[in-house]
């Protein structure tokens, strides 16, 4: 197991070195960091002294790939790609164009993104797995076929709509719960209540029609049929058959998420007023801060490969049948 | 008057010159014929098929530009034209100039004063505080209390004339459908319910705003309407521009197995392992700078907006063709090893032959799935990328804008309603029935899913 985990961590050492290459290529290569600092002025009519002042100050000033002017090591060190590019590596994420330092941003702004994820997110799996359940139990009658319908109609409604509906109703309509803001201490969950709510209501359509998918594949096996022929009854088929058997396929999607979680969503974040990672990435894509979006970038791609991991992982504790080798 | 062809006009009418070809090659192929009898054979296929169809023929009606001749200026040289520099379309025309009628902000839908305060003058010459009456609804009234008597007067007119266009529609397809098999009489009600709903919303929007107006004053109606094109031309163009790098790329995994399999796997999942909505957001940005920086590039406001649009569309195929090639990977590799293609090698066919005559053919059905399954899911990404800041340009109509300007205004008291419900119904009225068909021509062209329902 564990050196089927470190051997899987050095897979993923090319993948990293490819995200990276990529990101400097659309950050440096296609935008020369002379026109980067120009967006970043903002003026119409920047003089180069002002573009090489900023380049200096933010340490853009150097060459790209290899520093000619530098003796052998320095000269591929004192480089843009080795300064802003291969640091993040070692989780040296330096400073955003305005200043700030980004680890520290990163590791303040990742919890309440992952307060609000995760509650999201584990309350959706359950109740997608009930109403899909429950659609089950009814398969192939004429309840079955209009739930089917409605999860198309509620997948059709753009996720935009569920959060504004939401907060027109909820919270200035029956003023139940503040409209948007965040509070770290223990009054949290008051302006976490809609925000999860809406996640998971907006999620039913898309998951539960995944699950009904799932479940009736495993209904349609041999053993459900010999069960059935045994005498067992529909509830027990339902949750000790067929409901195991679907939690395989339900893992390969669920498992590679639980690591992004930390990302937090921008569009629940920022509609919401939720200060968490999401909100931070909508910032610096408005303000078009690439040192920061390079940082979420390498992050979001390392979060997504742990995942990845994870999920090969919860197979062997899922299905005895998987060996990992 | 003259032409203006933009990028994504020329591509869009590409794409509908390709498809056309693509189901004229099909039409003898009788195990493609028996599946689309199935997606059409229900009520349900027949009914979304004419809805996204009416979409799509306003998309191409919005997507023919023209710039119109100026009037001679008195003492201009007689040959030489000079054209207006807002190009309008064919759809604009028909909707009767649309640009042109603007009140000066919101207005209520069917209001006949504005919906904001601003000084007056009276009668008697002293300036109060009131709600302006509309330039451009309701002047035909001669007393505001007929309004309602008026409304629905001139909805029968627009019911009336819809049915006739309806009738005239319908009745040349019943003549030469009357003995077909498909269910064609729900595609004929779904014909004469657009018809006739459009007929009465266009009557009544010439003489009132039936949706409002929006902050800038334009028409919400109309802004709706023109929001098609640019949500059609997303979710068509993105696939486009997707197919021959997923589909290349897919097959040749596949095929040639080996070091040409290792670096396409390579690529699409260190591709795919980047949050997708970082990537585009990063690669539009990069775009915006490119742009800003190269002023001089285009000629009008549109073409600059245009580029905007089809960079997107770029950005969007090029970031998403992961799902697709691991599909079409797995199922080359599959093919490859049945008995037909096994054959065509020992017999020394050419490897280019094999895959343009064995394979390809085979794994058609899977793009068309993606195509129809991945169209909904751009039409809804575009509103989320517009309110990031990332989608369309803001002088471009489109759904995801009228959103976004519109989102923060159902806070205010009375709420400002409006400018929502006309991007969402006509945004989920196309979703909803992309999703639907969608839904049919899996079932009919998935082998593993139809052989599923048939078992359970």
């Amino acid at each position: 197991m564990l050196a089927y985990i470190i051997r899987r961590l050095f897979y993923a050492v090319p993948i990293l070195i490819g995200i990276n290459l990529l990101t400097f290529m659309l950050f440096f290569v296609v935008n020369s960091p002379d026109d980067i600092a120009r967006s970043q002025l903002g003026e119409k009519y920047v003089t180069q002294a002002a573009i090489d002042n900023w380049k200096a100050e933010n340490g853009y000033d150097k060459p790209l790939f290899v520093n000619g002017e530098r003796g052998f090591p320095s000269s591929l060190t004192e480089t843009i790609f080795f300064t802003k590019s291969v640091r993040l590596f070692a989780f040296d994420f330096g400073r955003s164009e305005s200043g700030r330092d980004i680890t520290a941003d990163v590791s303040q702004r990742m919890w309440p993104s992952l307060a609000l994820a995760l509650p999201t997110f584990v309350v959706g799996i359950w109740v997608n797995i009930c109403v899909a359940l429950l659609v089950v139990m009814f398969h192939a009658t004429r309840l079955d076929r209009w739930a089917v319908f409605v999860f198309v109609v509620l997948m059709s409604i753009s996720y935009l709509f569920y959060i504004i509906g939401g907060q027109y109703l909820v919270a200035k309509l029956w003023r139940l719960v503040p409209i948007s803001g965040f509070n770290a201490d223990a009054q949290a969950w008051k302006f976490l209540l809609l925000p999860v709510a809406v996640g998971v209501v907006a999620g039913i359509g898309q998951g539960a029609r995944w699950y009904r998918t799932l479940f009736l594949e495993e209904a349609g096996q041999d053993y459900v049929r010999t069960a059935r022929a045994k005498g067992c009854s529909e509830i027990a088929i339902l949750f000790r058959h067929i409901l195991p058997n679907a939690l395989i396929p339900i893992l390969t999607g669920v498992v590679v998420l639980i690591p992004t979680l930390f990302m937090g969503s921008l569009v629940m974040e920022s509609f919401f007023g939720i200060p968490g990672l999401g909100n931070y990435m909508l910032e610096a894509i408005r303000s078009q801060d690439f040192a920061i979006v390079r940082s979420m970038v390498f992050i979001g791609s390392i979060l997504y490969i742990l995942g990845l991991l994870l999920t090969d992982i919860s197979y062997t504790v899922a299905d005895p049948r998987v060996r990992l080798n | 008057m003259k032409f203006v062809l933009l990028w994504s006009d020329a591509l869009i009418f590409l794409l509908v010159l390709a498809l056309i070809a693509f189901f004229y090659s099909l039409r003898k192929d009788p195990r493609t014929r028996e599946r689309w009898g199935q997606v059409f054979g229900s009520k349900l296929g027949m009914v979304s098929f004419v809805v996204i169809m009416s979409y799509v023929l306003i998309a191409l009606a919005d997507s023919l530009h023209i710039r119109l001749a100026l009037e001679p200026e008195p003492g201009q040289a007689p040959d030489v034209i000079y054209y207006d520099n807002t190009v309008i379309s064919l759809l604009d025309i028909g909707l009767g100039n649309v640009n042109v009628d603007h009140e000066r902000t919101y207005s209520a839908p069917f209001a006949l004063n504005s919906f904001e305060k601003q000084n007056l003058t009276g009668a008697d010459g002293n300036s109060y505080r009131g709600f302006p009456p509309l330039k451009y609804a309701g002047q035909h009234l001669e007393n505001p209390e007929d309004r309602a008597a008026d409304i629905a007067w001139n909805s029968v007119l627009g019911l009336l004339r819809g049915l006739l266009i309806a009738a005239l529609l319908i009745l040349p397809q019943w003549w030469f459908l009357r003995s077909s098999p498909l269910p064609w009489r729900a595609a004929w009600a779904a014909q004469a319910a657009i018809v006739c709903s459009a007929s009465v919303l266009l009557k009544l929007n010439e003489l009132y705003h039936v949706l409002g107006t929006d902050l800038g004053g334009s028409d919400v109606l109309f802004q709706s309407i023109k929001g098609i094109r640019t949500g059609v031309l997303l979710g068509t163009l993105a696939t486009l521009v997707m197919l021959p790098i997923a589909v290349s790329l897919g097959v040749m995994a596949g095929y040639f197995k080996g070091w040409t399999d290792d670096i396409v796997q390579y690529l699409y999942t260190t591709l795919s392992s980047i949050p997708g909505i970082l990537l585009i957001a990063a690669s539009v940005l990069l775009f915006q700078v490119y742009i800003d920086l190269n002023p001089d590039m285009f000629e009008v406001g549109l073409e600059k907006a245009d580029a905007k649009f089809v960079a997107l569309c770029f950005i969007l195929g090029v970031t998403s063709w992961s799902t697709l090639c691991r599909l079409i990977r797995a199922e080359t590799l599959k093919i490859s090893q049945l008995e037909y293609v096994q054959a065509a090698i020992a017999f020394g066919v050419s490897n280019s032959r094999i895959v343009f005559r064995h394979i390809l053919p085979n794994v058609v059905h899977i793009i068309l799935i993606t195509f129809v399954l991945e169209f909904s899911a751009l039409v809804l990404a575009e509103a989320v990328l517009s309110y990031i800041g990332v989608g369309i340009d803001p002088s471009m109509s489109s759904w995801g804008n009228m959103i976004n300007g519109a989102r923060t205004e159902l806070s205010r008291t009375p709420a400002v309603w409006w400018t929502l419900v006309g991007a969402f119904f006509f945004m989920f009225l196309l979703v909803l029935s992309a999703n639907l068909f969608s839904d049919l021509v899996r079932d009919a062209f998935d082998p593993r899913t139809s052989l599923g329902e048939k078992d359970a």
